[in-house]
């Protein structure tokens, strides 16, 4: 399951989408919108996708996935709009044989994610808003 | 020749559209077509660093555009 989308995102659905029976270890990954940033206050985050390279790119970070760890059972589904403070942006699950390789594949996910994947936010705050720059 | 330029977060905000139509010259590259379209880098309004992607891939300032590319520049991206 590799989605961009703007609508809740059913977390038990991608977990279960990566579960299998030589699976011993399922890592998941959480991304929620907090309250604070650098600048202060947050009240919302907006989020804006390329969507149809975005999903090209979180493809491609599940064949690096597979190429480094030999790990074929990934899910990324990243939410798009505006989300309030709480609200779940997006989730990775990851299932392998061995608890080690899926926290590590987990990680270079969404560290992948926040590099190459065209998704945006635009922080807002009680007064103004502003674009995140990395 | 026709390509499609596609836009998003600050560089959608900053044109007031999501999309433009440009007819370019064949050769031209997409560094080019940044030039033209942001003459002046100084204002601010465009980050300094950009990523460039035709057809939805990532490729380089040098890389040639065809008849009917879809061009996206892309602001450092901030998902998650």
């Amino acid at each position: 399951m590799v989605e961009i989308t703007e609508e809740p995102i059913d977390i038990g659905a991608v977990i279960a989408s990566v579960r299998y029976s030589g699976g011993g270890a399922v890592v998941t990954f959480l991304g929620t919108v907090r309250d604070n940033d650098e600048a202060g206050e947050v009240i919302a985050l907006e989020y804006e996708a390329y969507a149809e390279m975005a999903v090209a790119q979180m493809r491609g970070i599940r064949a690096e996935i597979e190429t480094r760890w030999g790990i074929d059972h990934v899910a990324i589904v990243h939410r798009v709009g505006r989300r309030e403070v709480g609200e779940v942006s997006v989730v990775i699950a990851v299932a392998s044989p061995h608890r080690l390789q899926a926290f590590d594949a987990c990680r270079f996910a969404i560290d992948r994610i926040k590099e190459i994947v065209p998704i945006w936010k635009k922080e807002l705050y009680p007064h103004g808003s502003q674009w995140k720059q990395a | 020749m026709h390509v499609r330029v596609v836009l998003f977060a600050m560089l959608r905000e900053q044109k007031g559209v999501s999309e433009l139509e440009l007819d370019v010259a064949p050769g031209t590259t997409v560094g080019g077509l940044e030039a033209r379209l942001y003459p002046s880098r100084q204002s601010g309004s465009v980050p300094g660093k950009l990523l460039y992607a035709v057809n939805q891939a990532y490729v380089t300032r040098d890389h040639e555009l065809q008849d009917g590319d879809e061009v996206a520049f892309i602001p450092p991206v901030s998902g998650g």
